[in-house]
């Protein structure tokens, strides 16, 4: 099915209610599922808004050393498992990049945080943090990534990795690898007919009485709205 | 046809400036009347149907952001509206202790790209509410004069809805609207144990088709970036583009007016602008001049439209214009529901905003402040975008595991990752907006001392919320926790308390600005006589919120397209008759 099929339908009342009812079959997937990153933002761009990506995409912020640091500890807070991938793998830390660029407030807190990194692995272990044993690193994430049980002292780590977390964590989660982990269901032309009946059941809800008879019933969609001189809808099988 | 740049000797019948609800609905009535038009929009053209406009159904990681705002499209990357609360090259200052943002969209369509859809009538109460309450001013006009143009906008346009036979809250031609999503059940449970009504929603969004122009509603939750299928209601799409279609409409983008121009008898003839394509000025000539350009920018093109005639700005002689600026009040709540983490996941998009709402429920006399407001909500299982995953760092400690024991804040990993799995659409919250107290001592002027980078002189604004306000935020907050709490939800963040003016919005805020070229019989204290006819500028009109007496504690456009409907009725036997 392609767009403009798809839009006709769209258009057309009664036809629309049939197809809208089925999915696209995958192979008819146009989109791009890759995170996009070069290209800018898709859709209804000002000229304006073209420089301002172009110029964001065309600086790079992050140097070799601040991606290395920033590879480990993304894949850190978002590992793979067994059926689906680490933050690096789906470029996380481009994202990352493309962030700095796009709100400069977070520069220096990025930078100073991941320097501060190497300055606590030094003063703890005579070592910048890149040469530290997987356990050592790992003693100094957990010495800041528990905002609860931390050392008072580590407050300034606690909030450059709480930073990290959310950059790494909606990194992941806004890319198509992360939309299938988290299970979310959307985006796509579909008729709302209330919440399904086993999931109102399992909650303990009904629909209210007063309404039933009110609410769209999804075989109406395709009929031509009139209504009588009370202001009542018509309905064609009430 | 769309027009970037003409300097044209013809004159037309009508020169509308602005395209939003109140530009968009007089094109259409002008132009069917068979009247010349010409619409005059600062920004761009839009169209959501060419794929090339197109920010429906993308998604995250088509945008490099993910989603996230920009200084251009503050309510995210892929919202339609263009333009925002801080335009370059177009600045406006502020008084001394004010603080009051302004919100434009530069763009075919205006605002009514971005807004909610919410679509309420003002009620029979909200037209005369000096004389309930003692405060402000009554409208020249009541409910029953506006009522006959609300009828034809629900036909028109569509609006789905409930019969609910509320008083204040009139009902309409109602859309069916849709069925509750699972929190906002939750919330009805929560209200219902208050004894709060909550009823479904109001949206101009298309349940079921009302021509064949316009498809129907496919439940992306998306109207906010303007719908391919024009089952929303924008400006551009339901009202300007199929003017220019039927009648004689021409369309000039990327056109800033910068005054009314006036003959030697101080009637309007015409207006002249800047091309923003070549920065140069234009001028149009008209018989009739109409404002649709937002109550603040329609007032500062009257307050910068000085002439011998009009020495204080055209249809300012009564120094009205630019006071009695107000917004509707706003505050937030937000909890999480235990009850929905891991829930069950299925397609909850549905329409481009709330299914259901709470409408003003309670009576002022027994209560300390002055006006009502209703109640928003939202939540649920949306789209992910920039933002998700964020605050776990806080919001891990709600998620329990099979024994009861808490997940502890923050931490990273396999456990973290599945915990943000787990609080997916667990989330919910409510706003209230609600009506203010228009003050003369809140107004918008022209700042002698700056000019927008075409050389115009920008708005200085003054705003202070009264106690009314304030007070009606503290029980909104009351109110929600209230809802929250029997919802079985558990509060997040503080409840706000004096020191930020228990959490009220800064005016400007919810979007709603009206007042600032009010109606009234009385020429001394009012711009627009109850026609929106400019008590000293006969053929000058303003079809926006300027010329509200008082914002409602509804949303503002659809008493902006019912009074731009029975403007232009007025305009078009106004000039059959010769009077204009």
């Amino acid at each position: 099915m392609n767009r403009r099929e798809n839009l006709k339908l769209l258009f057309t009342g009664t036809l629309a209610s049939g197809f809208l009812l089925t999915n696209c079959a995958p192979e008819d997937k146009k989109l791009e599922y890759t995170p996009r990153i070069e290209g800018g933002t898709v859709g209804g761009r000002t000229e304006e808004e073209k420089l301002i990506d172009q110029k964001l995409l065309s600086e790079t912020f992050l140097n070799e050393d601040e991606r290395k640091k920033l590879d480990v500890l993304v894949d850190i807070i978002i590992p793979a498992d067994a059926d689906s991938p680490s933050a690096t793998e789906v470029g996380v830390v481009d994202f990352i990049e493309f962030m700095m660029k796009d709100y400069p407030a977070y520069q220096t807190p990025m930078r100073g945080g991941l320097m501060w990194l190497d300055h606590h692995s030094e003063d703890n272990y005579g070592k910048v943090f890149m040469a530290l044993s997987k356990s050592e690193k790992m003693e100094i994430i957990d010495q800041i990534a528990w905002p609860d049980k931390a050392k008072q002292d580590m407050e300034g780590g606690v909030k450059f990795f709480n930073m990290l977390r959310n950059l790494a964590s909606t990194g992941y989660f806004t890319t198509e690898a992360g939309f299938k982990y988290l299970g979310y269901i959307g985006n796509t032309p579909n008729i709302w007919d209330g919440v399904p009946a086993e999931v109102m059941k399992k909650h303990g809800f009904e629909l209210p009485e007063k309404y039933l008879d009110t609410y769209l019933k999804p075989e109406e969609r395709g009929e031509l709205a009139q209504w009588d001189e009370e202001a009542n809808i018509i309905r064609s099988n009430s | 046809m769309s027009i970037e740049i003409k300097s044209s000797s013809e004159p037309y019948d009508v020169i509308i400036v602005g395209s939003g609800a109140g530009g968009g609905m007089a094109s259409k009535i002008l132009s069917e009347a068979g009247l010349a038009v010409a619409v005059i929009e600062a920004g761009g053209d839009f169209d959501p149907a060419k794929d090339e406009d197109r920010t429906q159904l993308r998604y995250p990681w088509e945008s490099p952001r993910r989603g996230n705002g920009t200084r251009i499209r503050p309510f995210g990357d892929f919202d339609a509206a263009i333009g925002g609360w801080d335009i370059e090259g177009e600045p406006y200052t502020r008084g001394k202790d004010t603080s009051f943002d302004w919100f434009r969209s530069r763009m075919v369509g205006g605002r009514t790209n971005h807004w909610g859809r919410i679509s309420l009538r003002f009620g029979p109460n909200d037209f005369k509410r000096a004389s309930i309450d003692g405060l402000g001013h009554d409208w020249p006009i009541g409910y029953d004069d506006l009522k006959p143009y609300y009828d034809k906008v629900d036909k028109l346009i569509g609006v789905f809805g409930s019969k609910e036979g509320i008083f204040n809250e009139p009902d309409g031609f109602f859309l069916p609207p849709p069925k509750p999503r699972l929190h906002e059940l939750f919330m009805m449970k929560g209200a219902k144990k208050a004894s709060i009504p909550v009823i479904p929603s109001r949206l101009s969004v298309l349940t079921k088709p009302i021509n064949n122009d316009r498809g129907v509603c496919f439940f992306c939750r998306q109207c906010n970036r303007a719908c391919q299928a024009y089952a929303d209601f924008s400006s551009g799409t339901c009202l300007v583009h199929p003017a220019m279609k039927k009648g004689k409409v021409d369309l000039y983008t990327n056109s800033m007016v910068r005054k009314v121009t006036t003959d030697d008898s101080g009637k309007a003839n015409g207006v002249s602008f800047i091309s923003k394509m070549d920065m140069k000025e234009y001028k149009l000539k008209a018989r009739v001049v109409v404002l649709g350009a937002s109550a603040c920018e329609s007032a500062r093109i009257m307050l910068n439209s000085k002439s011998k005639s009009h020495p204080d700005g055209i249809g300012n002689s009564s120094g009205m214009v630019g006071r009695y600026l107000h917004d509707s009040t706003g505050a937030d709540r937000m909890g999480i529901l235990p009850d929905l983490i891991d829930r069950e996941r299925y397609n909850e998009d549905g329409v481009g905003g709330m299914h259901v709402y709470t409408p003003w429920w309670l009576d002022n006399k027994k209560l300390d402040f002055a006006r009502g407001y209703h109640i928003e909500y939202w939540g649920g299982m949306g789209m992910p975008s920039y933002g998700v995953g964020f605050s776990m760092d806080t919001m891990r400690k709600f998620i329990k595991d099979e024994f009861g024991n808490p997940s502890p804040n923050g931490g990273y990993g396999e456990g973290l990752k599945k915990d943000i799995r787990r609080i997916q659409g667990s989330t919910l919250g409510m706003s209230g907006r609600g009506e203010s107290i228009p003050m003369y001592s809140n107004y918008c002027e022209i700042d002698p001392n700056v000019v927008d980078k075409y050389g115009i002189p920008v708005l200085k604004f003054h705003y202070q919320w009264t106690d009314h306000e304030i007070k009606q935020a503290k029980h909104m907050h009351d109110t929600f926790e209230e809802i929250l709490t029997n919802a079985g939800a558990v509060l997040m963040g503080e409840k706000p308390g004096p020191e930020t003016k228990y959490g009220l919005a800064t005016p400007g805020r919810i979007i709603h600005e009206v007042g600032t070229t009010r109606m009234g019989n009385n020429p001394a204290t009012s711009v627009l006589n109850s026609n929106c006819q400019a008590h000293d500028c006969d053929n000058l009109f303003v079809v926006d919120a300027g010329p509200f007496v008082s914002q409602a504690d509804k949303n503002p456009t659809w008493t902006i397209l019912a009074l731009s409907w029975r403007t232009s009725d007025f305009i078009v036997s106004e000039l059959k008759k010769k009077n204009i």
